[in-house]
């Protein structure tokens, strides 16, 4: 059973947020990270980038394929997590701790309203599997 | 791998198994009136003795094939050992399709590894690509690169790298918003001018030169490379005449970020029109942005060691509009003849090829220099090519050389540059003779006193 923590917010794509401010922390869910396989490569935007809300913003690479990442909410980068070059196995093992992959200040903060709750991703993600 | 056509009868097996009669029926989606239903306009069949005889007249009023040369500028005349064609015609390799599954094809895969390791070590580069179609759109797919990696849209060249590199990358880059600029090249030593390099800036991803560059003067690559570092570009080396790594500093020990090249001095006729084969290698914190097909060492289930494509993820049939290239593939054969032309000469063989091509030019450059009314107009170091200045239009004494005294000079700069109407562009290579050279000195000398 995925792990899908009570504090977050989470899109469709199977990417979860967490919002401190007009700041998101963004990152791919347990269901994601479980259903790509081991994950060897993390490609990530440059602070400074600009993406609309559902706008990739990178991809994320397994042993079995490529995906995209797209960015639940639109805004401007403010971080990235470098140590995903080198570890991106971290994304298997701690997909919502140390495996965080960009910090965006969102332009519209409204916009994590019509994102899922932890109950409504839960439920997706049973969705999808039957 | 062996390419075996299939025989009428697996054919008709294949057709029954799909349920279909003829061949034809495949074609049927297709409405009738955009089929062909007449015969093809050819002429009919010749036996193989007319054939030859046929092809042999044609060769034969190509007078410039047999005329001592003196032509470079991106295509060069070197002796390819017999060993070259020898191997690549075995039946294994010498197919229209590469195969690069790795069950069946462990023999491509080993050949082609062998020439990435080859080509990292003549350019000083961690990574090479399993190659690509040409020099020149090597060069289009490292501007492409730079972009990638730096996400900036500004791409500062030389006037002297290769004019026509120039414009494939032009071709390539021209729907991307890649502003390709080119500026200009110094009149005095003919390498990039200083004035060139105050447009390099912080929203600058490349600077391309090529060394020994268009008029043959070589170009400092490790200054170039800090000049480009300063403002986080990247610095990119097209090498048009591959013999030169064999007595030049590699770009790499230059701190280049990415090195092209063209192959075809590497056991590889030169001919209108190719095949040739285009050398790419970079640094490995640039690996998942190469283009084109990388084979890498792995090991099977019993640890023994193989060959297979790897990084494949940065390839169109995986990503689409995504992929680093639209090339999906690599110039098998080419590969494997400049592979074959490597490991014959070895490192001393290459050392003494570049050592002839550097030693006769200097005498050329230096016998030319002598005659009254001509001079060399750049004054850099050089390699095997040079630029001639004569007292008369250079186009029109290159053909009188050609028709009354059997030379094939060199190249008119003014089909390029046209304020440069005496100029022309003169390569020696081992495979021209002392007796050549003199034979060109004398040439030049009774057709202008």
């Amino acid at each position: 059973m995925a792990n899908v923590p009570e504090d977050l917010h989470y899109s469709k794509d199977h990417e979860w947020i967490k919002v401190e401010g007009d700041v998101g922390t963004i990152g791919i869910t347990d269901y994601a990270q479980n259903s790509l396989g081991d994950v060897v490569y993390v490609e990530l935007p440059k602070v400074g980038d600009k993406f609309e809300a559902h706008e990739s913003f990178g991809s994320v690479e397994s042993v079995k394929a490529v995906s995209e990442i797209f960015t639940p909410v639109g805004g401007e980068i403010i971080e990235v997590n470098e140590s995903l070059q080198d570890e991106a196995e971290k994304v298997n093992t701690d997909p919502y701790g140390d495996a965080w992959m960009i910090r965006i200040r969102m332009s519209h903060p409204g916009e994590v309203d019509s994102l899922l709750n932890a109950a409504e991703y839960e439920d997706f993600t049973k969705a999808e599997e039957e | 791998m062996r390419y075996i056509p299939n025989s009428p009868e697996e054919r008709a097996e294949m057709l029954k198994t799909v349920g279909l009669n003829s061949a034809e029926e495949l074609f049927d989606s297709i409405p009738a009136e955009l089929r062909l239903s007449a015969p093809l306009k050819t002429p009919p069949a010749i036996s193989e003795m007319e054939l030859l005889a046929g092809f042999e007249e044609m060769a034969a009023r190509n007078l410039a094939a047999r005329r001592p040369s003196f032509l470079g500028a991106g295509a060069y005349s070197h002796y390819s050992p017999t060993v070259v064609d020898h191997l690549i015609s075995r039946s294994e390799f010498f197919t229209a399709y590469t195969p690069y599954q790795p069950e069946i094809s462990q023999g491509t895969l080993q050949a082609i590894f062998e020439f990435q390791t080859l080509v990292c070590q003549l350019t000083g580069m961690d990574v090479a690509n399993a190659s690509m179609y040409d020099g020149s759109t090597a060069l289009a797919e490292a501007v492409l690169m730079a972009e990638r990696v730096t996400r900036r849209k500004k791409v500062i060249t030389s006037a002297s790298v290769h004019p026509e590199y120039l414009e494939v990358v032009d071709t390539y880059v021209q729907h991307y918003g890649i502003d390709f600029k080119r500026v200009d090249y110094d009149a005095a030593s003919g390498l990039i001018s200083e004035e060139g390099l105050h447009a390099l800036d912080d929203q600058t991803a490349a600077l391309v030169i090529q060394s020994p560059n268009f008029f043959g003067c070589i170009e400092d690559v490790r200054a170039l490379a800090e000049r480009a570092h300063s403002v986080g570009a990247l610095l990119i080396v097209a090498v048009t005449e591959s013999i030169s790594f064999g007595l030049l500093r590699s770009p790499g020990a230059c701190e280049a970020d990415i090195v092209v090249a063209e192959g075809q001095s590497f056991g590889v006729p030169a001919s209108f029109g190719g095949p040739y084969v285009g050398l790419f290698a970079t640094r490995d914190r640039f690996a998942r942005q190469i283009p084109g097909r990388l084979v890498g060492e792995a090991f099977d289930k019993e640890g023994r060691r193989g060959f297979v494509l790897t990084l494949a993820t940065r390839e169109q049939h995986i990503r689409r509009e995504k992929a680093t290239s639209n090339i999906c593939t690599n110039e098998g054969l080419i590969a494997l003849a400049a592979t074959v032309y490597m490991e014959t000469m070895g490192r001393e063989g290459l050392r003494e090829v570049a050592t002839q091509c550097a030693q006769k030019a200097a005498y050329t450059a230096r016998r030319i220099n002598e005659l009254e009314g001509f001079s060399l107009p750049f004054n850099a170091p050089r390699f095997n090519e040079f630029v001639v200045r004569a007292p008369v239009e250079a186009k029109g004494l290159l053909s009188r050389l050609a028709s009354e005294k059997n030379i094939t000079g060199g190249l008119a700069l003014s089909r390029y540059f046209k304020d440069r109407p005496n100029d022309f562009l003169v390569c020696v290579t081992e495979t021209n003779s002392r007796k050549e050279i003199d034979a060109l000195v004398d040439g030049l000398k009774g057709l202008t006193t």
